[in-house]
């Protein structure tokens, strides 16, 4: 589904990402935790195409990503720090516009029905700015599964989430995985969505410090983490 | 090429409804243009300059910088919650991201000229409807070449901190060469001269569109694209 070689970020003399590798395949689920200024965000943001890396590739469903790779772009689904949506046009309008540009047909049917899925059908006609922070955090994940994607990047969704609504999430994002699809989720809080992960990875200073399958028990993780990030 | 123009259309027409929500464009470029059209009427001395020599040199320096106001807008609405992080990861051609906000922007300059010129006559007291056609003719040439550059720098210095500021600083130059073609086509129409007498520069300002559009379309996805 995914594959990087090599991933090296720079930001002028300081090195965010330095020779990152990282292969998922289709049902996979990896969890990217790391200390501030890990390169986690950089990361994301590199695998979705969004920062070009200084060197290394990004392959995505075989394709390697490029600004006109169109299909790799179609499979990726990205929740980022911001909500990508637009304040002046109501959600529907957001979700209908996206729609539009992923080319999905019925595109008001199918935005209601990803407002649906996140419970916010009443609020179809309301403007992202007029909504809780958990309220606008539902309406940008609804804006990234729109069009289905197969690799979904998400950077710190539990963020501004109460506990119903976290758990809502994780119950989509849940249903979300296996087939086809792949996930690769960034977070500071291991708990929050360990049980989804099929794989854990730990960036210290732009490195893989750690990265393999899923320990079993999240206790000997964070010991482990522990060690490698809080050294 | 189907495909483009129809991202094209649903860029502009998301813009223009962004537009026609806050109004803050078109208001200020059209408040602007009146402002500009008030001084520029109770400044001048009817009596040392004749107001037909005078008004075509008037008419185009009010729509330029009305247009980069107009203009300013176009990226900056993007930065809103990282919006254009959202037109970046969709399977969108980085051409057709540039028609659409071209799409946008030509609208909105368009609307602003149609505020301003009535005002312009209203303000100089001219008899121009002799001249309207090859006027609106030369409007929407030379609105294209500032347009075609203006939404390319628009995008060059959204990301900057004094994006407002720079636009203006990098795109005037940029808009002399029309603005003088426009100033030297307009000069004849309002004296009441064929159309035929200004083919040439109408056909100078179209070369510029075409070169201008050209260009940006090829440097647009470098603009863009880390």
């Amino acid at each position: 589904m995914v594959a990087a070689t090599g991933l090296t970020r720079r930001y002028g003399a300081v090195r965010a990402l330095e020779g990152v590798d990282l292969t998922l395949t289709p049902g996979e689920v990896l969890l990217v935790l790391g200390p501030n200024g890990a390169g986690k965000s950089t990361l994301l943001r590199t695998l979705a195409g969004l920062l070009r890396p200084s060197a290394g590739t990004v392959m995505v469903g075989g394709q390697l990503l490029a600004p006109d790779a169109h299909d790799a772009r179609r499979a990726i689904g990205l929740l980022s720090h911001q909500s990508l949506l637009y304040d002046e046009l109501t959600l529907l309008e957001n979700l209908v516009f996206t729609a539009r540009l992923y080319h999905l047909p019925d595109p008001t049917g199918r935005s209601l029905a990803a407002l649906a899925a996140q419970g916010l059908a009443e609020r179809a006609a309301d403007r992202p700015r007029s909504l809780s922070r958990g309220m606008q955090q539902r309406a940008a994940i609804a804006r990234a599964l729109i069009h289905d994607p197969a690799l979904l990047l998400l950077d710190e969704p539990f963020t501004g989430l109460d506990a119903v609504a976290g758990d809502r999430l994780r119950a989509l994002l849940a249903s979300h995985t296996g087939g086809q699809r792949a996930m690769v989720i960034v977070t500071h809080h291991a708990s929050e969505a360990w049980a989804l992960a099929t794989r854990v990875g730990v960036l210290v200073r732009g490195r893989w410090a750690l990265e393999g399958p899923r320990p079993a028990s999240l206790e000997e993780f964070q010991h482990r983490y522990n060690e490698v990030a809080v050294g | 090429m189907g495909n483009l123009l129809r991202l094209a259309v649903v860029l502009a027409g998301k813009d223009l409804r962004l537009e026609l929500r806050t109004r803050t464009s078109i208001v200020s470029a059209a408040v602007f243009a009146a402002l500009v059209l008030i001084v520029f009427n109770f400044a001048r001395d009817p009596t040392a300059v004749a107001t037909i020599d005078l008004a075509p040199s008037v008419l185009w320096v009010t729509i330029a910088f009305a247009s980069v106001l107009a203009m300013n807008r176009g990226f900056l609405v993007e930065r809103e919650n990282a919006a254009f992080d959202g037109l970046l990861l969709a399977p969108v051609p980085r051409e057709a991201l540039y028609l659409g906000k071209f799409l946008a922007n030509f609208a909105f300059v368009v609307l602003v000229e149609a505020i301003a010129l009535p005002l312009f006559v209203l303000f100089f007291n001219l008899d121009i409807a002799h001249a309207l056609g090859g006027l609106v003719l030369t409007m929407l040439l030379a609105t294209m070449g500032f347009v075609a550059v203006g939404t390319i720098f628009s995008a060059m210095v959204v990301k900057t901190r004094f994006a407002e500021l720079m636009l203006p600083v990098l795109l005037l130059p940029f808009m002399v060469p029309p603005l003088i073609l426009a100033v030297k086509t307009s000069v004849p129409l309002f004296s009441g001269r064929p159309l035929s007498e200004v083919v040439d520069g109408l056909r100078f300002l179209a070369i510029y569109d075409i070169v201008f559009i050209t260009l940006a379309l090829l440097l647009f996805p470098a603009v863009v694209d880390e």
